[in-house]
């Protein structure tokens, strides 16, 4: 380098000035407000999430609140943080008016260590965020599995760069954790217990869901299409390394919501997505069936939408015990497999149904059905014509013709994450 | 003495005679005091400055039985844009003013009233905003209140029965959860379409676009207009009724651009697809929401119908809308059960 003494002199005093403003700057910006429990929390909490301003910290000291009140955030670019999941409890037992707990409405938002707990409806729910960090975070309905509680206890929608790392979900009336017609999505490193479905990806693109515990909810993991919907085409989701287990408590979803129709006991669910790949879980304990892929089986006028799973890989899970304790009770789904494997329950499972013309020549080359399991693993799928056509015996069981090599999907990647 | 109180009372009218303060409507952060703005002569009586204009919608939103007087100001020379099938494109500058309030007793006028809030709504340089001011125990000033507040009121209504409600004067984010389209806050009611009607003014009995356009705050309207019908008129037709109704009270969340619209379910006037006017359309991410019921609308089965079901509930993790509503609209539920009993398949 080349640069005469004087100019040198003058390129540190231009950065120096530079710096020297930008941490003066950052100094007045950012600032942490500390909310302690007490009288008229509700008041002095949401009025702190109003006004609180770009880069600033809102630290919720340990303690029990209680809120007759939804609470809402619609500041951009700023932290609420609590003292841990156990410690700063957000109680809406006695909510008279929101229809949710917590809502957030504005951008690159970080929640924190905090628990809220009985809401009316959903717990917190995040409308149109670009960059939502959920972390560490409980959502509860304390009295149990019960038809009364809130829909979700994690509820994103229309979100982009969503993170939900540490978080537990508990006592849902739909699903624990639940992203909806989102982009950009990783739930990791969660327990889902005692919820309808435990985690669900809904008419969602690109998503990683990993390292989470799914136990004793309905239905452990499900990746859901529905139509009539702003986004839908739910496709790119990798499901890996969790372990869904033991999902053995009762539908109790109140009639007429999609998850209604899940059976008791059922591991991971694939419903209408296309490109989702489910490799190193553990699957086990789930009393109807450890896996299923299914199409949308109701009516829909909607052009623009595709009813059927497509390009879906499955290799490499460990299953442990399931179809012991089939839930015939719940939707259609556990009745007619057990009826058509003769209480035979296998560990995956296929509907088989697809466009007509796949029905008779089965799945085009790359948008097949790959499964690369060991051989202890049993599989079922229905041959759709011949279930019509009344056959003695519709079903295949041989999962060596679904085997064929797998295209690793590209992992998620959250910028700052 | 006696002259110093003279000399500070016509001070006093001389600056609420110099009229709406400008600078504060514009103004980066909102004053403490609504009285600040001179949006009114007399604040406990609600009698508007010179060019705060009173005006009325054909439709309105339900929020527990209290009444609302609206006003609009345009700065002078400016005026407001008329836009299809949305609000007047208001110019920097405007305000929209709405005080809430219940009448101690409906039967009789002379009984007084009690005034709740006055809402905001300020056309600044880069948008609109909302603020709610919340009125004092003495009527006289209402005060900013950023994180709302809770009023527990009591009225005697048309049929000398008690009524008491837990009102929610809404803070900040609720005013944006509702007025929000595209994610920007935008006023709901003011589209010519709804405020094609008479209204008595102080220099007689005009129609309010008629009027608006002599004021000139507006230099155009359409003179075909189709105005949605007074939902309370029973002359009208149910169907026109209904929509007119859902239009106004749902419409702004439950459209395309609205803060609902992940749901499908689009109830604005301009709507005309079946499915997602409800017509046997599933709940999507209702939870407990849809009370065990399979559709929003089952035609003729209004009991079977989860939009009549949340519109009754006063469960606020059921209730429709979300906020705004502690009390069920009688006399709403009762027009769209006949609806969508008398609804074909």
């Amino acid at each position: 380098m080349h640069i005469k003494s004087k100019n040198k002199y003058l390129l540190f005093s231009k950065s120096f000035l530079f710096i020297s403003l930008m941490a003066s700057s950052l100094l007045a910006i950012a600032k942490e407000i500390v909310i302690e429990p007490g009288e008229n929390a509700h008041e002095r909490l949401q009025e702190a999430m109003i006004l609180m301003s770009e880069g600033d910290v809102l630290l919720i000291k340990s303690g029990y609140y209680k809120f007759e009140d939804g609470l809402s955030l619609d500041v951009n670019q700023v932290t609420v943080v609590g003292e841990g999941m156990n410690e700063t409890i957000l109680d809406f037992q006695d909510q008279q008016s929101g229809a949710q707990g917590f809502l957030v409405t504005s951008d690159e938002v970080t929640l924190k260590d905090f628990a809220i707990l009985d809401a009316k409806g959903d717990a917190l729910k995040v409308i149109g965020a670009k960059g939502i960090n959920m972390i560490n975070l409980r959502t509860e309905w304390t009295g149990g599995p019960k038809s009364t509680n809130g829909a979700y206890g994690f509820y994103p929608v229309e979100s982009e760069d969503v993170l939900i790392d540490g978080c537990v979900a508990i006592g849902a009336s739909d699903a624990g954790i639940y992203v909806g017609q989102s982009k950009n999505i990783i739930v990791r490193n969660s327990i889902a217990q005692y919820n309808v479905a435990g985690i669900e990806i809904e008419n969602s693109y690109y998503a990683d869901v990993y390292n989470n515990l799914a136990s004793h909810n309905t239905g452990g993991i499900l990746i859901f299409d529905l139509p009539d919907l702003p986004q839908q085409g739910g496709h790119h989701i990798r499901v890996f390394e969790n372990r869904s287990i033991d999902n053995d408590t009762d539908n109790f979803a109140p009639e007429g919501n999609i998850v209604g129709e899940v059976p008791r006991g059922t591991g991971i669910i694939i419903m209408a997505n296309s490109d989702v790949e489910v490799f190193n879980n553990l699957m086990s304990g789930n009393g109807t069936v450890n896996l299923s892929i299914v199409s949308y089986s109701d009516e829909t006028d909607d052009p623009n939408y595709y009813p059927h799973p497509k390009r879906i890989q499955v290799h490499n899970n460990t299953y442990g015990p399931s179809g012991f304790d089939p839930d015939i009770q719940t939707g259609e789904l556990a009745k007619t497999l057990f009826e058509i494997s003769n209480g035979n329950m296998p560990d995956i499972f296929w509907d088989g149904v697809a466009p007509f013309s796949q029905m008779i020549f089965g799945q085009p080359d790359d948008e097949k059905l790959i499964i690369n399991e060991n051989s202890e693993t049993s599989f079922l799928t229905i041959s759709a014509i011949k279930y019509m056509l009344g056959f003695n015996s519709p079903i295949r069981t041989d999962k060596e013709e679904f085997k064929g090599v797998i295209n690793p999907l590209e992992p998620i990647n959250i910028d700052g994450i | 003495m006696k002259k110093i109180f003279h000399f500070v009372t016509v001070l006093l009218l001389c600056t609420k005679m110099y009229g709406v303060d400008d600078s504060l409507i514009v103004a980066d952060s909102f004053p403490n005091k609504l009285s600040e703005f001179n949006f009114f002569l007399d604040e406990s009586a609600q009698i508007p400055s010179e060019n705060v204009i009173p005006y009325e919608l054909i439709s309105t939103l339900f929020s527990d039985y209290s009444y609302k007087q609206r006003w609009v100001y345009v700065p002078n020379n400016k005026k407001a844009k008329y836009e299809e099938n949305w609000v007047f494109d208001f110019p920097t500058g405007s305000a929209l003013i709405k005080t809430f309030y219940y009448p101690t007793d409906e039967r009789d006028p002379s009984a007084g009233k009690q005034l709740l809030e006055t809402r905001l709504l300020l056309r600044k340089e880069d948008g609109w905003e909302a603020v709610s001011y919340a009125w004092n125990e003495e009527q006289n000033e209402a005060y900013k209140k950023v994180a709302g507040k809770t009023i527990n009121v009591a009225w005697t209504d048309f049929t000398g029965e008690e009524q008491k409600v837990r009102y929610r004067v809404p803070n900040i984010n609720q005013c944006k959860e509702c007025h929000a389209a595209d994610d920007k806050i935008t006023p709901i009611g003011p589209k010519a379409r709804n405020i094609n009607k008479d209204l008595e003014f102080k220099e007689g009995n005009f129609n309010q676009l008629v009027y608006w356009m002599n004021r000139e705050i507006i230099d155009e309207y359409p003179l075909e207009l189709s105005s949605p019908v007074d939902w309370t008129d029973e002359n009208k037709d149910i169907n026109d009724r209904v929509r007119s109704y859902l239009d106004i009270n749902c419409g702004h969340c439950h459209s395309p651009t609205g803060n609902a619209n992940s749901t499908g379910l689009y109830l604005h006037l301009n709507e005309t697809r079946d499915i997602h006017l409800g017509k046997y359309k599933k709940p999507v991410a209702t939870g407990r929401g849809s009370g065990g019921l399979k559709y929003s609308i089952v035609p003729g089965k209004p009991d079977e119908s989860i939009l009549l079901h949340r519109m009754a509930s006063m469960d606020p993790g059921v209730m429709m809308p979300e906020s705004g509503r502690a009390l069920t609209h009688e006399e709403a539920v009762i027009m769209v059960r006949e609806w969508i009993l008398l609804m074909k398949n």
